[in-house]
């Protein structure tokens, strides 16, 4: 049997306010253990939630980002279950009336089509505590520090179908959220996490098969293994004879495998109730237009304006305008640089791409800021260096804090562009290899490229590509 | 609505209160009371009635983001069963 793959995603995205949603405790990551967990966060008696503004805010913007209704009233309602890192027994959410309703992003998948996503809502509510199983003998020690941490939960349409489907939708969402500054989209801190509801169905039938929950994904790259793995599986045992429970299963990045990790057959027992200490927020529409008018140019505008004000590709836009660091460090390397956006793009896309992977970090932590790029690019344009030399000091750039041009008089690698320097060289070449000129002016031309090779050689790279090309075409006329 | 021994049982383990068999039957009927009794609003007509999550007429004060909580953990943890390290500890919780 041939089978379809449904999938829908749950997305908590930390909101990267200061203090958290209902108390005035830091949300700083890292900080000593329960050094930010206070009477509010704790679930003392007696206490009482005072919600952030930001976090309204932060909501709304992403309602605004993805053409989704906005909850002009909107209700906080009590999550019941029991969990040490939960002290209040229950957990602040929105359920009824959240703050953001249904809407659409648009998501480009490997192949260029365009897929719009439909998102059924958003809500705002508090982050629990972290549990800590090995710590301590026979028992679990409980870190709340993360306990009152603003949560943006963004919940998908079964819109994907396929795991490739699933991450291009999560990647979009993580780009939008990093646009709009609501979320630093973080993952391995889990400020960015994914949940993947994910069930098969024969092909031509429109009833969804039984779902599972796939938790605890941390990357991308697992996402999709995590969503394959559990695919294949659930084909297993429904072309054994078998029936898919629905229950929520962990991610095992180890064994790449999902495990069952607890039923949820009483999913529907956490007897959410409007929450008395929380009154409705309403917002006012002053308010959206006021924030419509703070909203940064979004990743589709953007990549539009890179196509059509510097002639890039579709594809070179895209890569550029996939997150907003990017696109930022790009335009400042090219509004300072004088150079033009193709050069600067290739630059970005290929050497300071390839480097930063190598080293596992992320634009921002470059150690190439875009000011020093920008001298690196001035100085391929204005022929000072070319490309190849260029490759070299962004060597020396990376582990310094040295700018372009002490590099090149420190490491004597200013281009040669003086036609009689260059003009020497080639006589000299010439005047060594009289056997290849021969062959050359008999008609093997692309002897052309050993003579290049040569004079490159023996410049130690800095002859002015074009120029020597030019001319040694002329010395070999003879 | 009636509610019976299981949905005493249910609700019981849901809410991690221990009851002995004996005080089901009880449990049963003042449960079944409770609901009758905000059952009796079922007659009145609110088909013009605005849902509410709320009985007051107010909205939501929202507060500014600001931190102004320092550590008191120290304070905290005095009052709590077992702390090791920073840590509030709890019987063990396997998943």
């Amino acid at each position: 049997m041939q089978w379809e793959t449904v999938i829908g995603l749950e997305i908590h995205a930390q909101l990267a306010t200061r203090s958290k949603i209902f108390s005035a405790s830091s949300t700083q990551f890292g900080a000593e253990v329960n050094s930010q967990a206070n009477a509010v966060d704790l679930g003392m008696p007696g206490v009482l939630p005072v919600l952030n503004i930001e976090a309204v805010h932060m909501a709304i913007k992403f309602a605004l980002a993805t053409n989704a209704e906005i909850g002009k009233r909107s209700v906080f309602a009590r999550k019941n279950y029991f969990y040490p890192d939960l002290p209040k027994g229950y957990q602040i959410s929105q359920m009824a009336l959240p703050i953001v309703g249904q809407g659409t992003v648009e998501v480009t998948l490997d192949d260029g089509v365009v897929k719009t996503v439909g998102l059924t809502r958003a809500h705002l509510e508090e982050d629990a505590g972290k549990s800590v199983h090995d710590l301590f003998h026979g028992q679990t020690g409980v870190d709340l520090n993360r306990a009152g941490t603003p949560l943006l939960e963004i919940v998908s349409e079964p819109d994907m179908r396929s795991a490739r489907e699933a991450v291009a939708y999560a990647r979009k969402i993580h780009s939008i959220v990093r646009y709009i500054d609501i979320c630093d989209g973080n993952m391995q801190e889990g400020s960015f996490r994914c949940d993947a509801n994910v069930s098969v169905r024969p092909v031509g039938t429109e009833t969804l098969g039984t779902r599972a929950e796939i938790k605890n994904v941390n990357s991308f790259r697992f996402l999709e293994r995590a969503i394959n793995f559990e695919v294949e599986r659930q084909i297993d045992v429904l072309e054994s004879g078998g029936t898919v429970v629905q229950e929520t299963r962990l991610y095992d990045a180890d064994n790449d495998e999902t495990r069952s990790m607890r039923s949820k057959e009483e999913a529907n027992d956490y007897r959410y109730f409007p929450d008395p200490d929380l009154l409705p927020v309403v917002v006012e529409d002053s308010l959206i237009e006021e924030l419509s008018q703070s909203m940064p140019e979004l990743p589709e505008a953007r990549c539009g304006r890179f196509v059509s004000e510097f002639q890039l590709s579709e594809y070179d836009a895209g890569v550029l305008t996939a997150d907003r660091a990017t696109a930022d460090y790009f335009e400042s390397v090219l509004a300072t640089s004088g150079a033009s956006a193709k050069l600067v793009s290739s630059w970005i896309g290929g050497e300071l791409f390839s480097r930063l992977n190598k080293d596992g970090l992320e634009l921002p932590e470059s150690p190439v800021t875009a000011d020093r790029f920008s001298g690196l690019m001035s100085r391929i344009h204005d022929n000072t260096i070319s490309g190849k030399i260029a490759k070299q000091i962004l060597d020396h750039m990376w582990g310094s804090d040295a700018d372009v041009d002490a590099i090149i008089d420190r490491e004597g690698l200013r281009q040669i562009s003086d036609s009689s320097e260059i003009e020497k060289m080639i006589d000299d070449v010439i005047e060594a290899n009289p056997s290849q000129l021969a062959e050359y002016r008999q008609g093997k031309e692309k002897l052309l490229a050993y003579f290049v090779g040569q004079v490159m050689k023996a410049s130690r790279g800095k002859a002015n590509p074009g120029q020597l090309n030019e001319m040694l075409r002329e010395k070999l006329k003879g | 609505m009636a509610v019976d021994a299981k949905i005493v049982a249910q609700v019981a383990h849901l809410a991690r209160v221990e009851i002995d068999d004996a005080s089901v039957a009880g449990f049963a009927t003042e449960m079944t009371n409770v609901l009758d009794l905000a059952g009796q609003m079922d007659e009145v007509d609110t088909s013009q009635v605005e849902p509410m999550a709320h009985p007051l007429h107010a909205v939501q004060r929202l507060r500014p983001d600001v931190v102004t909580e320092s550590d008191q953990r120290e304070a905290f943890q005095s009052q709590a069963p077992a702390v090791d390290g920073g840590y509030y500890l709890v019987p063990q919780v396997i998943e």
